[in-house]
């Protein structure tokens, strides 16, 4: 019988196999930033082990770090210990560190594919769910905990269990201006926060193979949010392309090895998944959250939903606390409700491509009175990308702020945070109560919609923006 | 990891239930970048209240809690571990563990051991009848004695494998050592590495 992506790309990692044990799982890369490392590297120190390979080992600044002043010293004391916390660790174990104001800084997940670390069957790992970012290049690619972060460390390897495997088929292609975004709030707000739970899942079928690398990686970041351990894209040209030229791309004849084994990794025709999803493409409408996780979404058209409207007493109960810290009344239609920020950023849909797609929707717009609009690369290469093309002057004339790269408002760590009741529509991941700030209100959108919201002042599409004066 | 045989201490009778991991360790606690030094943190809620049994005279240099069901529920967090650890607990004994608490604690060479509510009922009584009772927790003979009182426990053979060697996961990892290093030498030139000799 045939395999599927994830078997290949797992059965390719297996050091050791012991019926009854989980399986030891050989990592390709394990990335590393300041907040979930420190232990790990406290645990070696105190067991007098060294990192085993340092060499497939990369850190970066990036949840603590601020997006202003990065070249003062961090005024938050305890953000500003763990990020030399950081440093010292990585100085004295041996590790490859971009900090802050290097030019290859940033969102941990953004850095490893621009830096073309990050390719096909391989299989990657974080202390952070987000990790999941990698799959859409064909990779295993899962957060971990501190403790595994440093058996990772000490061993390059991880013992896991082997998850079962999804399919979700994406057939037909999006209708115009809807995004990888609004496919993926679609499919957790059909499959519920729990749909994917224990699965590693792959995406395919023509919308997602029509997808570029970013909308890719939009896709499978987000694949934590419906509970799935990890997502997937097989490998195509499309990736090939991304990844040819990168500085840590294969060169010569390693890139012709290298490209002649990705085009195996591919779900074998007789494959069998234990579980599958089919969605029409053409269902996908531009999405937006209104409660607070990512599963509680509408059609950007649609009401702010009712207790009501659940037959289920536990989501009837979900849904009145949703509204209640979300402040929203059943029935208000969502174009009205009016937004106080705008978050542009985050390793979700803070690369190139979303800062284009973000100014083109501006261009020649205002950000609207009361609104303030935050605009924040994945990364500094990500940021002087956008200043070369000008979209850093589009931005500023419209009146948004462009900030330095980092997590900034994707999470309440750094100064970027919402205040108490402030509400906005950010393109990150999570909407969790506080997560951009404590008593902060968040819907989560796409880039497109992100930035009609800023001109608009309430949730917004861009076909909206033709009503109002350019 | 140190190796567990066998331990004698005297302990702390903790007469509550679902003891969570918040109230291990609240989150507040949970900045620090060291692996150690969460001692102050354990319990912190109650160590305000001098009434509580962990504050009273008799019961300091305890190496052994005797908590109430439902041990260590809530968060995932190690640190509640840590915490139990760092203030010099070897061993905590339960009628019922929560599943995450007692894989970290397995994990980091805390002895979590889940006996009887009655056998837990009656340490507390003769503890606190008598605080300088010694208690033997055997991992060997998988029993606990006090006084008079020997009840056996259960552990999976894997764990207590773990315990008795000293492994780790690391160090159990680490046993394989040639199995990892087999499959580097086979690995691909063409995989990237982040550093270049
Ligand atoms: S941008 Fe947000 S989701 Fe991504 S790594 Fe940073 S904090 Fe996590």
């Amino acid at each position: 019988m045939g395999k599927t992506l994830a078997e290949k790309v797992w059965d390719e990692h297996v050091v050791r196999s012991v019926e009854g044990e989980p399986d030891l799982l050989y990592i390709d890369l394990h990335l590393i930033h300041e907040v979930t490392s420190p232990q790990a590297f406290d645990g070696l120190r105190l067991a007098g082990r060294r990192v085993r390979r340092p060499d497939l080992t990369l850190a970066t600044e990036d949840h603590n770090v601020p997006t202003l002043d990065w070249d003062q010293p961090i005024a938050d004391p305890v953000s500003k210990t763990q990020v030399d916390t950081l440093r010292k660790n990585a100085a004295e174990f041996g590790v490859r560190l971009h900090p802050l104001g290097d030019v290859e800084q940033g969102i941990v997940h953004v850095v490893g594919p621009q830096l073309g670390l990050t390719q096909p069957g391989m299989t990657i790992v974080c202390g952070d769910s987000h990790t999941s970012t990698h799959g859409a290049f064909g990779a295993i690619a899962f957060g971990i905990g501190t403790s595994e972060v440093e058996h990772v460390l000490a061993t390059q390897t991880l013992m896991q269990a082997k998850p079962k495997t999804m399919a979700v088929t994406v057939n037909g292609s999006l209708p115009e201006g809807v995004t990888s975004k609004d496919l993926i709030l679609y499919l957790i707000a059909q499959t519920g926060t729990g749909g994917g739970q224990g699965y590693i899942v792959e995406y395919r079928g023509e919308a997602i193979e029509a997808l570029s690398m970013e909308g890719r990686m939009t896709v499978c970041n987000m694949s934590i949010e419906w509970g799935a351990k990890a997502g997937m894209i097989a490998p195509d040209q499309t990736t090939f392309d991304y990844i040819e030229g990168k500085p840590e791309a294969p060169k010569g004849a390693e890139w012709d090895a290298a490209v002649a084994h990705w085009k195996t990794l591919v779900t074998d025709a007789d494959a069998t998944f234990d579980k599958e999803i089919v969605i029409d493409a053409a269902d996908v409408t531009p999405f937006v959250t209104w409660g607070t996780n990512p599963g509680q979404g509408v059609p950007l058209g649609a009401n702010v939903p009712s207790p009501e409207d659940f037959a289920d007493p536990s989501d009837k109960l979900a849904t009145e606390k949703a509204l209640e810290y979300m402040g929203l009344t059943a029935g208000t239609p969502m174009r009205e409700v009016k937004v106080d920020t705008v978050f542009v950023g985050s390793c979700t849909n803070g690369r190139i491509e979303d800062l284009r797609l973000a100014a083109e929707i501006i261009k020649g717009h205002k950000v609207a009175e009361g609104t303030r609009l935050l605009v924040v690369p994945g990364s500094v290469r990500v940021r002087l990308q956008a200043m070369e093309e000008g979209l850093d002057q589009v931005f500023i004339e419209a009146g948004a702020e462009w900030r330095g790269a980092g997590c900034s408002m994707c999470l309440g760590m750094n100064p970027d945070t919402l205040a108490p009741q402030e509400r906005s529509a950010s393109t990150s991941n999570r909407n969790f109560e506080g997560r951009q700030g404590k008593g902060g209100r968040t819907h989560l959108v796409s880039v497109p919609v992100a930035a009609a919201t800023a001109v608009r002042g309430t949730l917004s599409s861009p076909a909206d923006l033709e009503t109002v004066e350019a | 990891m140190e190796k567990f045989t066998s331990h004698t201490g005297t302990a702390l009778p903790l007469r509550r239930s679902n003891v969570d991991t918040d109230q291990i360790i609240p989150a507040v606690y949970l900045k620090r970048v060291t692996r150690t030094g969460f001692e102050d943190g354990l319990f912190a809620a109650w160590r305000n209240d001098p009434e509580f049994v962990a504050n009273k005279p008799e019961y300091q240099g305890v190496s052994i809690l005797v908590a109430g069901p439902d041990f260590g529920t809530g968060s995932s967090r190690e640190h509640a571990v840590w915490a139990l650890m760092d203030y010099g607990f070897k061993v905590v004994l339960s009628s019922r563990f929560a599943d995450i608490f007692r894989g970290n604690s397995g994990k980091a060479g805390l002895l979590s051991v889940p006996v009887d509510q009655d056998v837990i009922e009656q340490l507390w009584a003769m503890i606190e009848a008598d605080p300088t009772t010694q208690v033997t927790v055997d991992l060997e003979a998988r029993t606990v004695t006090a006084g008079d009182l020997t009840a056996e426990f259960q552990i999976d053979d894997y764990t207590r494998y773990r315990l008795l060697n000293g492994l780790d996961d690391i160090g159990i990892t680490l046993g394989n050592e040639g199995d990892i290093s087999a499959y580097e030498n086979e690995r691909p030139t063409w995989k990237p590495v982040t550093q270049h000799a």
